[in-house]
């Protein structure tokens, strides 16, 4: 008998709809799974008589008009969940139960879908590794103790270990796409404000986006039609016509313009993944696509120009975290400053605190000019840079990671070279664009490599498009065997 | 520039965030090399280049000044650590 769970979500729904399976054997088949597989460490928490309530909602009186029928899926503990424990992958919010459902998920509820469990991220989403999580690393099924990726690393996981048939994750400066390409799915982060930001926890406000993680780029095209809506409650949320990507799904891509940016050429980058490189451009130059090389002059400083404004950000989104109105509060201290002091101490990770400082630093009195103010101006530029090519091509190719899967422990005792994991996909954060990272190869180790497609704001149909071409003709097939169970 | 102890302990207090005396160096080794790689932006000149504040072709949308909501104390109240019936409790602050 063939295993539904190695099915991708649209084969999925299919199945549902032509009743081969009900909601309820589909659920069970995913918590069976998940069941087996807690060596990967990629749940905080499990709502298994919830999904199994839902599902036999869904079977006695099911609506397959949905997007979603009867699905089961487990997200990113980084949405809050009516009623559900929400801890962002933080000691901070160990006991937090929220009482309203962020606008994403409830879009996937009403979509037919429902919850199977929260899963595993870097803490507050700081991390390129899943290593800053309260709750432990997640283990890559791609391999024992790799790292699968961060900070959506208990998405990646548990999307490609058959734990949910799609997931959802969050992207500040990567934390969906290179966890994707760690692991071998397909990753999307969308234009900013085209999925709300509404009940997410808040990390860099100005960065974050949610976004699908999947199997196929088909799929990839169903869940961003399910999340992405406006939201009055987002003040960035943008107002436009609902579109219906994965219907609107064409795989001809000629005369199609593709960038090629030098600067993404960067010193000591693996020779495998210039050659992945090499292999996406001939694809897709095949496929009737023209090549054009570009250049993103300011591509160099992204990374330091991230490392000003995120953790700003950040240290003013984290002040809320006082223990007085939620979260974890500290026994300790003799007066209302020191209850502060050490609840923040006590809650937060040493990565957290890193950021918090950095941020504090870079908006305190003298500093703010030479360095918040600074990092503003060359946003700037970087976002010019996409500007004056997308006069010129329709879609920019790049690697979207300098190198594959890493292991436990590897980068932990240098945060900076941990940083430069996200040299290829911070860019496309700083300047509000959308980003498709689709797997495309291997190292000779056999790890997942990815590829990035950036696309024009809100045009994610074109680069789900090339994206859906470009999958139909690298014959990419993820190797990942069974070994944690 | 670099940063010493002192002003690091110094940022802990403005973020309220109690830092373990034992953790002070390989904080201070830690943002230092941060420091160093966020530098990098000096090699740019950016004096006739406007501060980019939002990526969004739109302006800010105002809501309508009214509640939309109210009535929900409890929920508000449900996740606090310490509480009474109806506020959040800290620790005495007036004598």
């Amino acid at each position: 008998m063939t295993d539904i769970t190695n099915q991708s979500l649209k084969e999925i729904i299919e199945s549902i709809k032509s009743k081969k399976i009900s909601s309820l054997d589909l659920t069970k088949s995913y918590i069976k799974n998940i069941e087996g597989a807690k060596k990967l460490n990629t749940f905080v928490t499990t709502t298994f008589d919830q999904a199994l309530d839902k599902a036999k909602e869904f079977d006695s009186k099911p609506n397959y008009e949905q997007t979603l029928p009867g699905i089961p899926l487990a997200v990113k503990d980084l949405f809050c969940t009516e009623n559900i424990k929400t801890t962002a992958g933080s000691n901070i919010l160990n006991n937090f139960i929220p009482s309203y459902e962020s606008t994403v998920t409830k879009n996937l509820w009403d979509n037919g879908a429902f919850l199977l469990g929260k899963l595993n991220c870097d803490e507050f989403a700081m991390g390129s590794s899943n290593e800053t999580s309260f709750y432990g690393n997640v283990i890559n099924p791609v391999g024992d103790k790799l790292v699968p990726g961060g900070s959506s690393g208990g998405s990646s996981s548990a999307l490609a270990a058959n734990l949910t048939p799609a997931t959802i994750g969050t992207d500040t400066g990567g934390s969906i796409r290179q966890p994707a390409s760690f692991t071998g799915i397909v990753g999307l982060k969308p234009t900013y404000g085209l999925c709300s930001r509404w009940g997410i926890v808040a990390f860099a406000s100005s960065l974050d986006q949610a976004g699908p993680m999947t199997k196929t780029v088909t799929d990839c095209a169903i869940m961003l039609e399910a999340m992405s809506s406006f939201d009055e409650k987002d003040s960035t949320s943008i107002n436009k016509k609902k579109e219906f990507y994965s219907k609107n799904l064409k795989d001809s891509i000629k005369g199609l313009k593709i960038g090629i940016p030098k600067e993404y050429r960067v010193n000591n980058m693996p020779k495998e993944i210039d050659e992945l490189w090499e292999k996406g451009k001939k694809i897709l130059k095949d496929l009737g696509a023209k090549l054009i090389d570009i250049s993103l002059p300011h591509t160099k400083y992204a990374l330091p120009t991230y490392y000003i404004v995120a953790p700003a950000e950040a240290s003013s989104n984290l002040a809320r975290y006082d223990g007085v109105r939620y979260g974890h509060r500290s026994e300790k201290g003799k007066d209302l400053i020191e209850m502060y002091e050490n609840t923040r101490s006590e809650g937060f990770g040493d990565e957290v605190k890193r950021r918090i400082l950095i941020g504090t630093y870079v908006l305190s009195s003298g500093y703010y000019d030479a360095y918040y103010l600074k990092a503003q101006k060359v946003r700037q530029l970087i976002k010019k840079d996409f500007d004056d090519n997308f006069t010129k091509v329709d879609a920019i190719l790049t690697p979207s990671t300098p190198s594959s899967a890493f292991k436990i422990g590897e980068k932990t005792k240098d945060p900076v070279s941990m940083y430069l994991n996200d040299i290829f996909t911070v860019p496309v954060n700083l300047a509000g664009l959308p980003a498709l990272s689709l797997p495309a190869g291997f190292d000779k180790q056999g790890y997942p490599l990815g590829l990035q497609l950036i696309g024009k704001a809100l045009d994610e149909q074109k680069i789900l498009n090339i994206g859906y071409a470009f999958e139909k003709n690298c014959g990419f097939k993820n190797k990942i065997k069974k070994w944690w169970s | 520039m670099s940063l010493d102890k002192e002003k690091i302990k110094h940022v802990a207090k403005l973020a309220r965030i109690s830092v373990d005396e034992a953790k002070v160096d390989s904080l201070t080794k830690d943002l230092n090399s941060i420091f160093k790689f966020i530098e990098q932006l000096n090699e740019l000149n950016t004096d006739k280049v406007e501060p980019l504040t939002s990526i969004l072709n739109q302006s800010l949308r105002p809501r309508k000044d009214q509640i939309s909501d109210g009535k929900i104390r409890e929920k508000i109240l449900k996740n606090s650590p310490k509480k009474n019936e109806e506020f959040f409790v800290v620790p005495k602050v007036v004598e």
